[in-house]
């Protein structure tokens, strides 16, 4: 019988780390922005159908990078978790705090007990009737959680769009304003490339609308989605994107 | 119900992939939330009943009304319940039966379009939505059967026809497409009555949210467990249009003056049902 090589609880964790952000970083990144009426979400993603931005419950939204099918299997936990929370007790009872807490103990599960982390990080966002009550969550693969203000970038490039979007970003933007801001974000380049104009086609986006009485989360697509861009693309007022 | 399991994470049941149906995961998971899973004790149980509902199709949609009384034997139990609903935001339910146990039906059918939409991203088609309703009716047959029946009304709007559609059950969970009109509960006799003589086919909006008042006022003359519009306390009854921008509850002051039209007409033709 051989020896089991024995592996530093350390070098394990290392390891497990290092393999679950090498998965992320291939995906394209994920904006997540406050504006004056709510939250916007966009990304990269010319498909139609396979989403990285889905409605949660009345309030809440989720947005993920990394692996499709992971992160598919913890949107239908969500939505499992809230409906049954809000058919148990009320709809006021499902809040974003009690969802992104039991994402990170089943993402911190996962990551320290099974043999593969899960490759994914996720937004957890809840919009609040006044721009102060707004909650944005930031998970991690092992289970870390950090609560955001303003604005959040996840995916490979996240830290270099971080800071392009930090630089640009301001409370009270319109949605034109935040919108055309992350989309110029997303479409910026490393090291002084050509940045890319991306087109309503190539973007899946969303928003938490605090305006909206009960369901406040609603896709932009199409038509409604270049207007949206079109009319006032550049933000102004001296929120231009500066390269940090 | 066990939101989480001992390691604190979401529990197996929550990341096992399956069906888009809320009911079916409740089955699985916690299946005493489901109100046709619960042991009812024998012998007699008075409850709050619910009464009559009318639903019928006008050019563009379907308009669901219903009075808003609730009786427990020959007693009024509520002068303000609500017995119609929007289902989701392009059809409405409306229930006669047991009161609670109608109103938890609901909720949780509200709940399943809700979530089959978030799941797959899409509406299910009116044909779907009327079958899980009649799903769920079978699956409280044991209920029915202690005398805990619940038969709901459903109407909606189809977006792939681009017509309104009306369904009716029956506590089997048998399920029949209605045309024109119909209505259920102990005053649907006289509703529907009334409804065959006044229905035409391409009614307007507003024509047709009367004929629905009208249905449910001549209910009200005729069936002690109908409350008819109340003007002292100034409780009308609830009435919703589905239409292709969706569900819609009609304003109150709308329906007071269709209650104003139908007891006018009768007063000035000396009718004994304008009187009041």
């Amino acid at each position: 019988m051989s020896m089991p090589f024995y592996v530093s609880p350390e070098q394990l964790m290392k390891d497990r780390a290092g393999y679950a952000r090498k998965g992320i970083a291939r995906g394209r990144s994920v904006v997540v922005v406050q504006y004056d009426d709510g939250i916007a979400f966009a990304t990269e993603n010319p498909s139609r159908a396979l989403h990285k931005i889905s409605e949660i419950y009345d309030r809440i939204a989720f947005a993920a990078v990394g692996k499709y099918n992971e992160f598919e299997n913890l949107r239908v936990a969500g939505v499992r978790y809230a409906d049954l929370r809000g058919y148990s007790y009320d709809r006021v009872d499902v809040t974003a705090r009690g969802l992104a807490n039991a994402y990170a103990q089943t993402l911190g599960t996962v990551f320290t007990t099974e043999s593969k982390p899960l490759e994914v990080e996720l937004v957890v966002v809840e919009v609040g009737r006044e721009p102060t009550g707004d909650q944005i969550y930031r998970l991690s693969y092992d289970g870390s959680v950090a609560d955001e203000h303003g604005w959040v970038v996840m995916g490979g490039q996240a830290e270099r769009l971080g800071g392009l979007l930090g630089a640009g970003w301001r409370p009270g933007m319109t949605l034109a304003q935040a919108l055309g801001l992350a989309v110029q974000v997303l479409g910026s380049a490393p090291d002084d490339g050509e940045p890319r104009t991306l087109t309503a086609a190539q973007l899946e986006v969303a928003v938490l609308d605090r305006t909206r009485p009960r369901r406040a989360f609603r896709r932009l697509t199409g038509a409604l989605l270049e207007d949206v861009l079109g009319g006032d693309g550049s933000p102004t007022g001296g929120g231009g994107v500066d390269s940090p | 119900m066990t939101l989480h399991d001992s390691s604190g994470r979401l529990p197996q049941a929550f990341t096992t992939p399956g069906s888009s149906s809320f009911v079916d995961f409740l089955a699985g998971h916690a299946p005493d939330l489901l109100p046709g899973r619960r042991p009812v004790p024998a012998g007699e149980l008075q409850a709050p009943h619910a009464t009559t509902i009318v639903a019928l199709a006008f050019e563009g949609g379907v308009v669901m009304a219903g009075d808003r009384r609730a009786t427990m034997g020959s007693m009024i139990a509520s002068r303000h319940i609500e017995k119609v609903f929007p289902a989701d935001e392009f059809s409405a339910v409306g229930i006669a039966g047991t009161a609670g146990l109608a109103i938890e039906l609901v909720r949780l059918f509200q709940l399943e379009l809700e979530h089959y939409e978030k799941i797959e991203g899409s509406l299910l088609s009116l044909d779907g939505k009327a079958n899980r309703l009649a799903t769920m009716i079978r699956g409280n047959l044991g209920l029915a059967l202690q005398g805990l029946a619940v038969v709901p009304l459903f109407a909606g709007y189809d977006l792939d026809r681009a017509v309104g559609r009306i369904f009716s059950y029956d506590v089997t969970g048998g399920r029949y497409e209605e045309h024109e009109h119909h209505a259920v509960g102990s005053g649907s006799v006289f509703a529907r009555g009334s409804l065959t003589k006044r229905w035409r086919p391409g009614l307007d909006t507003s024509t047709a949210v009367r004929v629905a008042v009208e249905a449910l006022v001549d209910a009200a003359d005729d069936d002690s467990a109908t409350g008819g519009p109340d003007r002292a306390r100034r409780i009308w009854p609830v009435v919703a249009t589905v239409t292709e921008a969706g569900y819609l509850r009609v304003p109150d002051e709308d329906l007071a003056a269709a209650v104003d039209v139908v007891e006018n007409g009768r007063r000035s033709a000396r009718r004994e049902g304008g009187a009041r």
